[in-house]
């Protein structure tokens, strides 16, 4: 394991001055030939990659508008340059959003403009290269998709989706990352990220249900595979049951218990996460997300919930209509889908749990707005109802609740370090380095008004954080899902 | 007729069909390549009326600019307001009779030039001192703040210090719009000033300066957020995937 040093928390968020090549060497690993041909793409980089490079650029430049706009409209503003986590972290100037959009982006003016061609020094126009393609491999793998610096563009540029194009060429000349392309086979073949099969599935959920009585006297149920249920709770396989994970997925199922709705996981659609977001795949991510609709459809269910999933409530949320809809199945009179926060929220106004906030006196709570689901997404009828909701839901059942700085939350949030595909090891350095601005803002709440946890809704974040907390002096316990604070206040059988 | 003046007449003519032609292609091609996700950036409008209302936000102020970087925003703010008195004003060489409120603008027009020399100014000196933007800038980033500024320049050499002939210039810009070719005065610093404006015409095309037109078709910003209401469906991507539903 490479050895560095994590980043020091100043008194002040600073702006670092440029280092160059600060992070030149780190890359994840890549991915074996076999997972990438289960993919659908080559196993290993091929001969004749520079034409299909380009051909696959020229491919995705006519079926995205995002990618001509983006790449023409850069005015070199510099105002995303100190937006990323990962800039701030780290310092090396290839993490900025425009210097990494101006790696795909001059190879694009060199093939495919007229200014490019001609006069390639002028507007810093290159030759797709064997370093250029390393340098690709390298910082689109150290982007996390988190929009961050699309809030502040003046043009809107959205550097994940220059980060996605990227990694698909990549993709389709041979080099995927491991990580993310392994994962997305074991969704292929048994359900879910984890490779976690329907047996040890149905066993890890029985006890589950043993922990819940034991700890609470009543017959709290998390089912699966049960059709006819009117609710399909599609959640992150970390749910199942890593912590703090795991907390959350019992307070899906108190709330469900306590409202009286019948609901199910689905063995065969047992995962939220959509993986073929990262890679930037089309294909993949549909075929991904077409298990739900096949999982729903073979239950019978009236109604889909996702759980707390960053990334997945946004292909939930913008994407599934379009891969897999239309819902025209399910029930009319709920959002299709729901997320759990959501639901959650309508029945507490409407009475509905019984709620206990003295429950939750032991700890002083902040709020982790997940990349995707604050600036992808939306919770509710209106708009920025994605930054309500889970505040109040967790006002609703907490008694001491402090935001974090302004500048790092809402549509401001700074992504946890991991998102986008990196929750790995082989990029440990790059995910501890860039947690440096949530950090701060952590320790500041933490001072200022004794915060002991924070909450978030996204499996990446939690695994995350409980990662690299240690090593900014936090204890990794220190995260929490927002609905174990939720099943901590609910009163069992209060309601019958 | 001589020389000089057919050569400009031509100059210009061929400047003008560069840049209607140049960015009407590009606007059919964004217009015409499909955004097969929703993908706008969150919070957004939930109706047609309010993405009209946040891009009309983004032209006029630019709002996301204002909340990234003050300076920035300060200097591209009021470069962009006072090159559009600017152009307002020039109106008046191409009118006759000139419309009224092109004279109301005239007072601030004229001193609108400083206003844009300052603002590129503030934002060439980022590109020196601030080490991130001195980085990201290519050598056509400095050239089109020196093509500006040098337009900008010799125009305010005229305003205020060596005078042009304003009655046959206006007379050449008439000429030009009713194909009724008058002569160009001879004037170095006007003849500077119409050539570096015809060759940003030409440039902008095939430049950044293509930021004006690609900002309406950026789907992060026009986008309505309706993605569970509506289905969202585009040609290549509904017939692509799983052969299933869709
Ligand atoms: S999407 Fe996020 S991680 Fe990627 S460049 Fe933008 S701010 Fe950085
Ligand atoms: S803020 Fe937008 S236009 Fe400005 S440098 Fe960054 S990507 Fe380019």
């Amino acid at each position: 394991m490479a050895k560095f040093q994590t980043p020091e928390i100043k008194e002040y968020p600073v702006i670092p001055r440029i280092r160059e090549g600060a992070m030149a060497g780190l890359k994840p690993l890549t991915a074996k030939p076999d997972h990438q041909r289960a993919l659908g793409f080559p196993g290993e980089l091929m001969d004749n990659w520079k034409e299909v490079a380009i051909d696959k650029m020229a491919d995705l430049l006519g079926k995205y508008r995002s990618l001509p706009v983006f790449l023409d409209a850069c005015v070199k503003c510099g105002a995303c340059t100190d937006k990323c986590h990962y800039f701030i972290g780290t310092a090396d100037p290839k993490n900025m959003p425009v210097a990494r959009q101006d790696l795909l982006r001059k190879v694009y003016r060199r093939h495919f403009t007229f200014a490019g061609k001609y006069f390639p020094k002028l507007v810093g126009a290159v030759d797709l290269t064997k370093e250029v393609l390393d340098d690709w491999y390298s910082y689109y793998h150290q982007c996390a998709e988190c929009r961050r610096c699309s809030v502040y563009c003046p043009y809107g540029i959205d550097t994940a989706e220059i980060t996605m194009a990227g990694r698909e060429i990549l993709d389709s000349v041979g080099i995927g990352a491991r990580y993310s392309n392994e994962i997305i086979g074991k969704v292929y073949i048994i359900g879910n990220n984890l490779g976690l099969p329907a047996p040890a599935l149905r066993n890890t959920l029985e006890g589950l249900e043993e922990d819940v009585k034991e700890d609470t006297g009543v017959d709290v149920r998390y089912p699966v595979d049960e059709k006819g249920a009117e609710v399909l709770v599609i959640a992150p396989s970390a749910d199942f049951f890593a912590e703090p994970h795991v907390d959350g997925l019992i307070g899906y199922g108190k709330v469900f218990h306590e409202a009286g709705i019948s609901w199910t996981l689905s063995s065969y659609a047992s995962e939220a996460a959509n993986f073929g977001i990262f890679i930037g795949s089309y294909e993949n991510m549909k075929r991904v997300a077409m298990r739900i609709r096949e999982a729903a459809l073979d239950l019978g269910v009236k109604r889909i919930v996702v759980g707390e999933c960053g990334h997945a409530w946004r292909v939930a949320y913008s994407f599934w209509n379009t891969l897999i809809g239309p819902f025209d199945f399910l029930d009319p009179r709920y959002p299709a889908p729901q997320h759990i926060c959501e639901l959650t929220y309508d029945l507490i106004q409407r009475g509905a749990l019984t709620l206990d906030k003295s429950a939750n006196d032991h700890r002083v709570v902040t709020f982790h707005d997940s990349c995707n689901v604050a600036r992808a997404t939306r919770m509710g009828n209106k708009p920025g109802g994605q930054l309500t909701i889970p505040r109040d839901v967790i006002k609703a059942v907490c008694n001491n609740f402090y935001d974090m700085d302004a500048g790092t939350i809402g549509e401001a949030t700074v992504c946890c370090g991991g998102g986008g595909g990196l929750l790995t090891d082989d990029l440990m350095e790059l995910r501890v380095k860039g947690a440096l601005p949530r950090m701060q803002a952590l320790r500041h709440v933490v001072e200022e008004h004794g915060v002991t946890h924070m909450a978030a809704i996204c499996a990446i974040c939690k695994t995350q954080f409980a990662k690299v907390l240690p090593y900014y002096n936090f204890s990794m316990d220190q995260i929490i899902s927002v609905h174990h604070l939720v099943g901590d206040a609910v009163v069992l059988g209060a309601k019958q | 007729m001589d020389f000089l003046s057919v050569a400009y007449a031509l100059l210009f003519y061929f400047a003008a069909f560069v840049l209607v032609v140049g960015v009407g292609r590009k606007i059919v091609q964004y217009a015409r390549t499909p955004a097969p996700l929703k993908i706008p950036t969150t919070p957004a409008p939930t109706t047609g009326t309010g993405v009209v209302l946040r891009l009309g936000r983004e032209v006029v102020f630019f709002s996301s600019l204002f909340k990234s970087n003050k300076w920035t925003w300060l200097f591209g703010w009021m470069f962009h307001l006072c090159l559009l008195l600017e152009a307002l004003r020039h109106l008046r060489y191409f009118t006759q009779p000139v419309w009224g409120w092109v004279v109301l603008v005239q007072p601030f027009g004229k001193y609108a030039a400083f206003g844009i020399v300052i603002g590129l100014l503030g934002l060439w000196g980022r590109r020196f001192f601030v080490d991130r933007v001195r980085y990201i800038s290519a050598p056509s980033d400095h050239l089109m703040l020196i093509l500006l500024l040098s337009i900008a320049t010799s125009g305010i050499l005229m305003t205020f210090v060596d005078h042009t002939d304003i009655v046959s210039l206006k007379a050449f810009a008439l000429g030009l719009l009713y194909a009724d070719w008058q002569p160009i005065p001879h004037d170095p610093l006007l003849l500077i000033h119409l050539a570096l404006v015809a060759a940003l015409m030409i440039v902008f095309p095939f430049s950044k300066l293509l930021h004006g037109p690609a900002l309406f078709f950026s789907p992060t910003r026009n986008q309505i957020d309706d993605a569970r209401e509506k289905r969202h469906v585009t040609p290549w991507a509904s017939d692509t995937g799983t052969g299933a539903a869709g």
